[in-house]
């Protein structure tokens, strides 16, 4: 497996939309902040970009990487590997260079004018949000045989999970607007890590303040011990559920 | 060596492989003949587990390869069109693919030399002719020692002297008791190799004959005519 790991990093590596990517990170990081003279707003542009860029990137890039990589998969399923260790190298190939790209870009320079806890929070964020939009990538992948609709799918899916999700979100809270909806609204979180993510780091800023009732009932929940591990393991499950999903239809699949 | 039982495969509507069994033993040359899309790929992609069968299995060695891997070890093979990594060089291919299989038997690089991709070792696999990637699948089939090979359109796309390099490898290979599995179309190419043929169309197995039984059934000297007379009989 490592082998296989070794050769997709550098494959990967070798293709310069990841440093292109890091960069781009890097950039905008450093104009944020600079740009910025109070440091809680550019941390909140930060946080947006974030929460845009990383699931963009992340899930486009590693779709057509897998599409791409077809032949080299076809290669490898011909050779005595087992077809778990050779989707997950991909997997790991792409989850390692791109959350690379996302802490040398985005995490250091955050660190450099950030050194709390807050930073650090927002590097995890990134970090998970990159594990688990290539595993959304490579589900979509696996899925659709054909290419232009395989990254169809995945840009509509990026448009449900950084758009279209606050708006059905609004949608339900005005429909249900008599009735109390705080916590049912925690458990609504949980099923996208985009938001699951933003509400994470804002109850950390002194903004949560201006989020009213809800934000105070979020504060309450996500403050406490069993809001952070019941929010690390929704984000654990967003890991797991698409790479083995994805594994498993990887397994029987005609090449 | 390798068993077919009742192997059958749907893509869609179009039936790939019908109910197709075959034995296929050590020494034999066996020649896969049979129209477009008549199902010898997806044969082929069966065995190595590239395609799994419906309905059906398939033994190697008296093991059910579905779900297995390991039994790839002795298998060399060549693709019909051979798709590496573009950004990769001839060198770098090979290197990976020894590094991936890790094989403890002596590499047999007598192709590598005959085809003189030594001078070529640099060039990336993107800016590669037809002919030369078949050299390259070539010659990694060929490279691990393997117990059977299995080569889908061999000589398609080679020069004259590259395609009789070939011939004499696989006759090589064949009488120091490897099982060999060709498909061709063209036949004139099988003449001299092949000891068995397996006719298919349509997705099913017509017959697994041996030639000499098929040119005396037929009465042609020439698998080529031999053939032309079988599909005219089927088509009437």
């Amino acid at each position: 497996m490592k082998k296989i790991i070794k050769y997709v990093t550098g494959d990967i590596l070798r293709n310069k939309i990841v440093l292109v990517y890091t960069a781009i990170l890097f950039i905008a990081t450093m104009s944020v902040f600079s740009l910025e003279d109070n440091a809680s707003k550019g941390l909140l542009s930060f946080l947006n970009i974030v929460l845009l860029i990383v699931p963009l990137v992340c899930m486009i890039f590693s779709t057509i990487y897998v599409y791409n990589s077809s032949e080299f998969i076809e290669l490898l399923v011909s050779q005595p590997l087992q077809r778990k260790t050779i989707w997950l190298s991909l997997y790991t190939g792409l989850v390692a260079s791109l959350s690379f790209a996302f802490i040398i870009g985005a995490a250091i320079p955050l660190l450099v004018y950030q050194p709390n806890l807050l930073g650090l929070m927002l590097c995890l964020v990134g970090v998970f949000l990159s594990i688990i939009f290539v595993g959304i990538a490579m589900l979509a992948a696996v899925k659709t045989r054909d290419k232009a609709k395989g990254i169809g799918v995945v840009i509509l899916l990026w448009l449900y999970f950084s758009l279209l999700f606050d708006g059905l979100v609004l949608l339900l809270l005005f429909q249900f607007a008599d009735y109390p909806m705080e916590k049912p609204m925690i458990a609504i979180s949980a099923l996208n890590p985009i938001d699951l993510g933003r509400i994470l780091i804002m109850l950390q800023m002194d903004i949560a303040a201006m989020l009213g009732y809800t934000g105070a009932v979020f504060k309450q929940f996500f403050g406490s011990a069993p809001g952070i591990a019941f929010a690390s393991a929704v984000l654990l499950l967003w890991i797991a559920i698409p790479i083995y999903w994805s594994l498993k239809k990887f397994r029987s699949k005609d090449l | 060596m390798i068993i077919a039982n009742n192997v059958s495969k749907q893509f869609g509507k179009l039936k790939a492989l019908d109910n197709v069994s075959a034995t296929c033993n050590r020494g034999e040359c066996i020649a896969l003949i049979g129209p477009n899309g008549s199902g010898k790929t997806t044969l082929i992609k069966s065995i190595l587990g590239m395609v799994v069968p419906d309905s059906g299995f398939i033994t190697f060695q008296g093991k059910n390869i579905l779900h297995n891997w390991a039994y790839r070890e002795d298998i060399g093979y060549m693709p019909q069109t051979g798709r590496y990594p573009e950004n990769m060089t001839i060198g770098q291919v090979l290197k990976m693919m020894k590094d991936i299989r890790a094989s403890k038997k002596i590499l047999d690089e007598e192709l590598v030399e005959k085809f003189e991709l030594g001078s070529l070792l640099h060039k990336r696999m993107r800016t590669l002719s037809g002919g030369t990637r078949q050299k390259v699948s070539a010659a990694l089939a060929f490279l691990f020692d393997p117990a059977v090979l299995i080569l889908d359109e061999p000589t398609a796309g080679l020069d004259p002297v590259a395609s009789e390099v070939l011939k004499e490898k696989i006759v090589k290979e064949k009488e120091s008791g490897k099982l060999v599995m060709i498909t061709s179309h063209v036949l004139s190419d099988l003449d001299d190799l092949v000891t068995q043929v397996i006719f298919m169309q349509d997705g099913r197995l017509q017959f697994l004959k041996n030639i000499e039984d098929l040119k005396a059934d037929t009465g042609e000297e020439k698998l080529a005519k031999a053939i032309a007379r079988v599909m005219l009989k089927s088509n009437r």
